[in-house]
């Protein structure tokens, strides 16, 4: 019966037209709202998304600096305590009153089995205290200088609300019941959802008890998922929708042609990249047999030269990213710029793999996705042209990402001996690609978990631990510059393709706020 | 199949004049009389010899990887400014010649195209034939089965087989088994329409007397079926075929489209098509068009083909 | 007839188990829909954990029989993706696919056998010749490209028409229909013809090639011989013989409709069950395509069931036929 009532609400919506000069701002995405549980996936546009309606004890702001949201300061009382104080006089769109016991039981959710979002609160075994209504400490088992890096993601849920919805758990992923908080939200921010249709469209009105003041000026947000990027293209260009996201590179020069659309490029934090199985003694997909070729770094140093990654970027690309040396943006770390990739060089790739014993090249096949990233299958076509030269012959499976990450993750056992992969660092910070993929890892991945092809040095291993217990910022970026050096320049361990750009497209009627991490927050967008 | 059948001489020397006469007059005169005919003979058959010389014709080999250059993709056709004479009509986003791919991907998909027709128009008309002959509980099942087929359309049974192939040959499956698993998935959608039409038509030419007669004298069924069923029903089947063949090249596109078709490296025109379409708003028209272009050319004359066959055939119509 | 329609339901029955089971079978080879659950830091013990929740590592047997019995009370479970009941999400999506599919189906017919029937009575006319070179062009491109062409050319160029989506809906009970507004009714207009295309040609090219050939018979040349009117020779007789293959062919292409909404509904993002089944294909949503393809196999059976009665209806001897067999 849900249904019906759910049913005439969306009459009622149909019949009860906005006044005539009220603003709606209609905009659409590749992917779908999947739910609307901030904990129940850790994925950018999700947050992204529930960002304009919930809210973290801290927010980023529009050139990602960490200021104060549902908390307004922090201290570091001691190296393994730390306090926040809260905002006062906020109140959840129910109208309940936002306390230290919602912050409290929102760090217990999160820490639940089915919490997608466990990582957030680190390390492990911390726990959140109540000191008084709008004071909580948070005491750590070790010292963790970043503490709240990631909290901007960390949504704060009422308390009440959770308990008398049966929503105290995020919904257990293989649960049969309906969850009302993957449905139904009910946050602090900005928006409210009014209606949520999963997969087709929601529907969002500003929270006229914000305790923020609003820059946006709309009456009504309608999101919809388009997922064909033709499509996506074709109802930006034809205006009915005011803003969508991606706009595939190649159809960025027609919609700044036309009219009424313009495209908005800027970096993106992710990172794309090659990685190697350096971990089996002999690869599972190859010609080689008895040894694996890419545990000689001359082999792995070879298929770097022989990747010419501008052409990546002038062509695949159409210039829409910036070819990286490292494996992090050099937005997110300041010595990056010490760092350069090395001249394309196909002549010394094959002296290298000459001289590791491969004069006429081998056989390896390579895992790529075809539906994640940008251009993903077409940059590993074009890395399969480059190295055919070289005498490397690449197989190329290049598959859908559920088909590609159940087959390369450790959830597959990590079956792939030469992959494409993309990653962001979730803290915007260099120690969570230390440890996602540079520490060393066993077959069940503990360890470096997204370490895929096992990349592993002790003295990396090493500096990784100490970077993060390391509170002085000149001393830990120097002891991750050496872990860097190491890891690139030294072993060779991964080779990183560039950062792609966002390209958002936009009505030239929008006032548009792009973040480098690709959360869309409407409440800083504007249409006149 | 007539040689082992016991066969009363006196129907030998009207079925043999049966045929010349087809071959003598019928076809030869309305295909000669037919300018669109002749027309739609021309263009298959360039295009169908173009795809299966395309390694002799081919100005370059775009399963040669060492040979392209990411610097010379998305050119334009050649008579366009900013084109290259190399590549007479332009190149794709890897930078393959598009004249040539287009040789090679219609290879592709003619051989995709011809198999699944064959496979799905001999399981299906086999099927169909016994099914509406034998009646009874054979018919039952046999139409149930059917039933079950056309409850998964053909892009379902396409996803499920691509993904059974996937379980059976594990990730080591290569461009070659993709290729049979294509023409497996395709021409097992397409049976059931034969079986359904042959069927049907069966059904109703069974209880003519001429069927009832041919039994009483004797003659083995199988032969019944072939001799005097059969003709009855080439005209609905070679029209089913022909759309058929032009339908299976486009399925084979559509799974492209979901990402199931065969890969970009060994593309078929549907495969370029869809690579193609990507380019249409941003104004590379030609990396789809030309492919497009190709296949409607090569669907359209198997259609015309397929028409005037039905027409010449079917004795009803003489 | 009774005993005729009582056995095709029992069939019918052991078909949708045959559908459920190879549905069910085929699907564990799609992907594994834990990694679309999570996100990609979650360690390897809790993925082994929710494997083990979600029932995944059981025989297949118990999973099937468990699936069965949950089906039967209409139980599919919740959307891995959206963590709701899929029944709630198909009696969402499937008025928008019915929808889709009639108005399309509609398009093909009332289009498509006035065209058959006008060139088969004037063969020579350069308008039949049109009709037939254009309808030919229709289907030698794939579908997926002819709905961008026409996105492209109207909404996009011309600046009419919507270009994706259902437009305003109205809802009547369960049901929501895009038929009652000006927008909804606007919207349809581009999908429609995209998957109507196909079957309108193939639907003029069959009531063509029958028509010419039940004008050739003896009966006919009789009836014109007795005097009776182009008219009433060409509709009451002639159309009235083609229509026997033009309902098998028309009743199984319902389902080609269905299937082929699939790639329209993914074109025009049109929310309906096609689309729902293709985003869950790609993200492993196990619920949604083991309800969607029961929904469909149901839907197909009770389409067979109704092709195989009005046949017995219209065509006799097949009444009798089937009534002895």
């Amino acid at each position: 019966m849900k249904l019906r009532a759910f049913a005439l609400a969306l009459a009622l919506a149909v019949a009860t037209t906005l006044p005539a000069s009220a603003v709606t701002f209609r905009f659409a995405f590749q992917g779908d709202l999947k739910s609307l549980d901030p904990y129940s996936l850790n994925e950018t546009f999700t947050h992204g998304m529930l960002g304009n309606v919930y809210e973290g004890l801290t927010k980023r702001d529009k050139d990602l600096k960490i200021i104060p949201g549902l908390a307004t300061s922090w201290e570091q009382v001691e190296p393994t305590r730390w306090r926040f104080h809260l905002r006062k006089g906020v109140k959840f769109q129910n109208g309940e009153d936002f306390t230290a016991d919602d912050v409290v039981f929102s760090a217990e959710r999160s820490f639940k089995p089915a919490s997608d979002i466990k990582t957030r609160i680190q390390p492990a075994g911390t726990k959140a205290m109540k000191v008084d209504d709008y004071t909580v400490d948070f005491v750590l088992p070790s010292p963790n200088p970043i503490l709240p890096y990631e909290w901007d993601t960390w949504y704060i849920l009422s308390k009440k609300w959770a308990e008398a919805n049966g929503s105290v758990e995020p919904q257990p992923q293989a649960g049969q019941q309906q969850s009302y908080a993957a449905l139904h939200a009910n946050g602090t921010g900005p928006f409210i959802i009014t209606e949520h249709q999963a997969g087709v469209k929601t529907v969002f009105k500003p929270n006229p008890n914000w305790w923020g003041k609003p820059e946006h000026n709309f009456d009504e947000v309608i999101f919809t998922t388009i997922s064909n990027d033709a499509t996506r293209v074709a109802a930006l260009l034809s205006g009915d929708v005011d803003y969508a996201d991606p706009i595939p590179l190649q159809d960025v020069e027609r919609v700044n042609a036309s009219a009424n659309a313009h495209v908005l490029q800027g970096p993106e934090l992710r990172t794309i990249f090659l990685g190697f199985d350096q971990y089996r003694d002999e690869l599972k997909y190859s010609n080689v047999k008895g040894k694996n070729p890419f545990k000689d770094v001359r082999v792995r140093k070879a298929f770097y030269l022989a990747i010419d990654e501008n052409a990546i970027v002038d062509k695949v690309m159409r210039k829409a990213a910036v070819a990286s040396a490292l494996m992090i943006s050099p937005l997110l770390f300041p010595l990056a710029k010490d760092f350069t990739r090395p001249a394309t060089d196909p002549a010394e790739a094959k002296k290298l793999l000459t001289e590791a014993g491969y004069p006429n090249g081998f056989e390896v096949t390579m895992d790529c996705p075809n539906d994640r990233y940008v251009n993903d299958e077409a940059i590993c076509q074009a890395v399969t042209a480059m190295l055919a030269r070289v005498g490397i012959k690449i197989n190329l499976l290049a598959q859908p990402k559920a088909k590609y990450f159940a087959k390369i993750l450790v959830s597959g056992g990590y079956d792939t001996s030469f992959y494409l992969l993309g990653w962001t660092p979730g803290s915007f910070d260099s120690w969570n690609i230390l440890a996602n993929m540079y520490r060393c890892r066993d077959e069940k991945g503990a360890g470096g978990n997204n370490n895929v092809g096992n990349y592993c040095n002790p003295k990396v291993e090493e500096l990784t631990k100490e970077v993060l217990v390391e509170a002085d910022t000149a001393k830990r970026d120097k002891m991750i510059e050496e872990a860097y050096k190491i890891g690139q320049e030294q072993d060779w361990g991964y080779i990183p393709l560039h950062q792609q750009a966002l390209a958002w497209g936009a009505s030239k009627k929008m006032k548009i706020v792009q973040r480098a991490d690709n959360q869309i927050l409407f409440y800083w967008f504007r249409k006149e | 199949m007539s040689a082992q059948a016991p066969v009363p001489l006196a129907d030998e020397p009207q079925r043999r004049s049966r045929l010349a006469a087809v071959l003598d007059s019928d076809i030869a005169y309305s295909f000669l009389h037919s300018k669109v005919t002749i027309a739609a003979a021309i263009v298959a058959l360039v295009i169908i010899a173009a795809a299966m010389l395309a390694p002799l014709i081919a100005p370059h080999d775009p399963y040669d990887l060492r040979t392209l250059s990411l610097l010379d993709s998305h050119n334009p056709p050649a008579w366009l400014t900013g084109g290259d004479a190399r590549y007479l009509l332009g190149t794709d986003d890897q930078g393959r010649d598009v004249f040539s791919t287009i040789l090679y991907g219609s290879r592709q998909s003619i051989l995709i195209g011809l198999m699944a027709t064959l496979f799905a128009g001999c399981l299906g008309i086999a099927l169909g034939l016994i099914a509406g002959y034998a009646g009874g509980s054979l018919d039952a099942l046999i139409m149930r089965a059917a039933d079950i087929q056309s409850t998964f359309p053909a892009i379902l049974i396409a996803m499920l087989i691509d993904g059974t192939s996937r379980a059976l040959f594990g990730e080591q499956r290569n461009d070659q088994t993709v290729f049979w698993v294509m023409v497996l998935a395709i021409g097992l959608s397409f049976w059931v329409q034969y079986a359904r039409t042959v069927r049907g038509s069966t059904l109703v030419e069974k209880n003519k007397d001429y069927v009832l007669a041919a039994r009483l004298i004797g003659i083995h069924p199988g032969l019944i079926l072939f001799r005097h069923v059969l003709p009855n029903v080439v005209g609905p089947v070679l029209v089913i075929a022909t759309i058929n063949l032009a339908l299976a090249i486009i399925t084979e596109a559509t799974l492209s489209f979901l990402g199931l078709g065969l890969p970009s490296t060994e593309p078929s025109l549907g495969t370029l098509i869809q690579i193609g379409q990507k380019y249409l708003f941003a104004g590379e028209w030609w990396i789809a068009i030309f492919p497009g272009i190709t296949l409607a050319a090569l669907v359209l004359a198997v259609n015309l083909l397929g028409d005037w066959l039905r027409d010449a055939l079917n004795p009803r119509l003489r | 007839m009774l005993a005729f329609i009582i056995r095709r339901l029992l069939q019918a029955i052991v078909v949708m188990l045959t559908v459920a089971l190879i549905a069910f079978t085929l699907f564990r080879f799609v992907g594994d829909p834990v990694n679309q659950m999570v996100g990609i830091e979650t360690s390897a013990e809790e993925r082994a954990q929710l494997r083990q929740d979600l029932g995944l590592n059981d025989p297949v047997v118990f999973q099937f029989v468990r699936f069965i019995g949950n089906a039967a009370r209409l139980n599919f479970g919740s959307s891995y993706q959206f963590k709701t009941p899929v029944i709630d999400l198909i009696a969402d999506r499937l008025p928008a696919t019915l929808e889709l599919a009639f108005v399309s189906a509609l398009f093909s017919l009332l289009v498509g056998i006035p065209m058959g029937v006008y060139t088969a009575l004037h063969q020579r006319s350069i308008l039949s010749n049109v009709f037939l070179a254009a309808s030919l062009i229709g289907i030698s491109l794939p579908t997926f490209l002819i709905g961008i062409l026409l996105i492209f050319l109207f909404p996009v160029t011309l600046h009419i028409l919507p270009s994706f989506g259902r437009g305003d809906v109205v809802h009547i009970g369960f049901w929501s229909t895009g038929l009652l507004t000006a927008s909804g009714l606007k919207a349809l207009v581009l999908p429609a013809v995209t998957l109507g295309l196909f079957q309108m040609t193939l639907i003029m090219r069959l009531v063509r090639g029958e028509m010419l050939e039940v004008l050739r018979t003896d009966y006919i040349k009789f009836a014109r011989a007795r005097g009776l009117s182009d008219r009433a020779v060409n509709f009451g007789h002639a159309l009235k013989n083609t229509l026997v293959p033009v309902m098998t062919i028309a009743g199984l292409q319902l389902g080609s409709i269905i299937a082929f909404a699939l790639i329209t509904e993914s074109v025009f993002q049109w929310p309906g069950m096609g689309l729902l089944f293709l985003r869950a294909v790609q993200n492993v949503d196990i619920p949604i395509m083991s309800a969607y393809l029961l929904l469909v196999a149901l839907i197909f059976v009770i389409i067979n069931l109704t092709v195989d009665l009005l046949y017995a209806v219209v065509d006799p001897r097949i009444r009798i036929d089937a009534r002895t067999a």
